[in-house]
């Protein structure tokens, strides 16, 4: 039953784009994939070892901006660009980790929300790399997957998204159930006592790290070449850095599905508040928007995975009910 | 401009040190402490020397709105849900001012105190001066209230170990509360003197509360005192950065002593673990 469904759900996502050919709902569709799998990566260092990270952004557009210039220098496929900024992303976040790692709770996050504006500001002012103006992907043509630039319909990078999401959803399956895994929930329940059990407590901080950085680099080449524009403001800003987290919050931190169910909820929400209500210059979008992360923090502070789970375990309980009774009679 | 960081700081400290809870909208309380400010001088044609007790008072009530309406729900929450909520009234707060009062950037014109000073050679503002004195004063008020009054022991006592002190009858959810109406009149009067020599508009709020986060984790959180000087340092830092190297670089240069510091210090310059 629930593999059917399941079944039934991943054929529905895959012929999305046949049944939907205009533009919107596939780009709604693509941020969702996006933001999951950003969600994702977020969730592997936040939700399974607890280092709450507020500078994700940082690899995100390490990702983005590593891609672009190695195509605007040396025509490089992007697809190399993108593991390149992946391992750039897991280069620095290794540098990154060696002083925050030291750090607990909230000086932790102010680290690395320290980190995320350091890095920004050398962005913005570094002319050869293209300042505050920001870089333009250099727009190939006809459209093919070397080029990873689709002009004609989204139907390819809604694929590639997936593959994307698939790509950070296996990778957080396979640490969940490894040795790994369990080091890194033993980190978040007490450290101290994680490290007087023999578990290298920096090591594994630093491997979370690296794989929640290289799949975040990943998601910044493709926003780059989805949006064939990049700046400061767009790839690194440390309100980027907080959406990542907010999704996963929202969803569910610490578990496999939670980051991709944030992202289902939050992604149309904001998307479809900013077709109706923004473009007034009065924000109200966001107003709302604000209203609505507070009421999630007041009335579901774990997350909609938790509800959902909540209303799993109320059927179940029903269902039991239902079959005492049927014995009884 | 050190002594302004450290009261805009002190207030979050403060609440840090009561219920380790980091207040994500401090920059916007701050924002809105300019907005009254600003009003007070338009409409009520004050100035904001005489404009901040009224913004102290103003985002006291805030503060006290902040800890009832949202803050008690998510006491018990974790911590993620907390730096949500918070950061969710954030983000209603810069847009709904900008749903209020619009972009456009203002200002106060011709305030009592303008012109400028000199100290041994260096020209400085004097609003800069009034408002760094104004802003020293406040601090002494808090630092004596909380040493000093009864009340403010008892706050210190929550502070340290809440279930002590309400086993010592202390209401701990009223001195929550207090805690959140002295935060918000904190920033209230920081805003107010700040309100006299920079520009107000919705955004204005972010880089100072970047750099009032880094100045509560700098002096350690929940430690007053030690906000004060972590407040000084960064003010300073700042200034001399923005002298010596190009000053778009100057806030990377604080990011960078504070990462410098907890190396060393993970708990920062004054702070107990």
């Amino acid at each position: 039953m629930r593999r059917a469904f399941a079944a039934l759900l991943l054929l529905a996502v895959l012929a999305f784009p046949l049944v939907f050919p205009r533009p919107f709902p596939r780009h709604v569709m693509i941020m969702i994939f996006l933001y999951g799998a950003l969600a994702t990566a977020w969730n592997i260092l936040a939700g399974y070892c607890g280092q709450i990270s507020l500078g994700h952004a940082v690899y995100f557009g390490l990702g983005a901006y590593t891609s672009t210039l190695l195509v605007r220098e040396t025509a490089l496929t992007p697809w190399l660009g993108m593991l390149a900024g992946a391992a750039l992303a897991v280069i620095v976040s290794q540098a990154i980790g060696y002083p925050v790692f030291r750090l607990r709770g909230h000086y932790f996050a102010i680290a690395t929300i320290g980190f995320g504006e350091i890095v920004q500001t050398i962005v913005l002012n570094w002319d050869w790399i293209g300042g505050a103006r920001g870089l333009f992907v250099p727009i190939k043509r006809p459209d093919s997957l070397l080029n990873f630039q689709f002009h004609e319909s989204k139907a390819v990078y809604y694929y590639i998204a997936l593959g994307l999401l698939a790509l950070a959803l296996g990778a957080t399956r396979w640490i969940e159930g490894s040795r790994r895994g369990y080091y890194f929930r033993a980190i978040r329940e007490d450290q101290d006592a994680a490290a007087s059990l023999g578990v290298r407590v920096a090591r594994e901080k630093h491997a979370a790290m690296a794989v929640s950085a290289a799949l975040t680099a990943l998601g910044g080449t493709f926003w780059a070449q989805y949006v064939l524009f990049i700046d400061p403001e767009s790839v690194f800003p440390l309100s980027l850095s907080i959406l990542i987290c907010l999704v996963a919050v929202l969803g569910g931190v610490g578990s496999l599905w939670g980051p991709l169910l944030g992202a289902a909820v939050l992604v149309p929400l904001s998307e479809g508040t900013r077709v109706l209500l923004g473009g007034t210059g009065k924000a109200l979008d966001l107003v709302i928007y604000g209203a609505l992360i507070m009421a999630i923090a007041v009335f579901q502070p774990a997350g909609l995975i938790g509800l959902a789970r909540q209303l799993g375990r109320r059927r179940a309980v029903a269902a039991g009910a239902g079959v005492r009774r049927e014995s009884a009679a | 401009m050190g002594c302004v960081y450290a009261l805009v700081a002190a207030g979050l400290s403060l609440i840090f040190g009561l219920m380790e809870l980091v207040n994500f909208a401090h920059g916007e309380f701050l924002m809105l402490a300019m907005y009254v400010a600003f009003f007070t001088w338009s409409l009520g044609g004050l100035d904001p020397v005489v404009g901040a007790p009224v913004a102290a008072v103003v985002l006291g009530a805030v503060g006290w709105l902040t800890y009832h309406g949202l803050i008690r729900r998510v006491l018990a929450a974790p911590m993620l849900a907390q730096i949500f909520a918070t950061f969710g009234l954030g983000v209603f707060l810069r847009s709904g001012a900008q749903f209020a009062f619009g972009v456009d950037v203002l200002t106060v014109r011709d305030p009592w105190l303008s012109g400028r000073v000199s100290l041994g050679g260096l020209f400085i503002g004097l609003p800069q001066v009034g408002a760094s004195l104004a802003a020293l004063g406040a601090f002494l008020c808090l630092y004596l209230f909380l040493s000093r009054s009864e009340t403010g022991l008892a706050l210190t006592a929550t502070a340290q170990d809440r279930q002590a002190a309400s086993l010592m009858g202390i209401d701990t959810q009223r001195m929550f509360a207090l805690g959140w109406v002295i935060g918000g009149a904190c920033v209230g009067v920081a805003g107010a003197l700040l309100a006299m020599f920079f520009y107000i508009y919705p955004d204005v709020g972010g880089p100072f509360s970047l750099l009032a986060y880094v100045t509560v984790a700098l002096g350690g959180f929940g430690n007053v005192p030690g906000t004060l000087v972590a407040g000084i340092v960064v003010g300073l830092v700042e200034a001399l950065a923005g002298l010596l190297i190009p000053p778009a670089f100057k806030y990377s240069v604080v990011f960078v002593l504070y990462l410098v510091v907890v190396l060393w210090r993970p708990q920062g310059l004054f702070g107990r673990f």
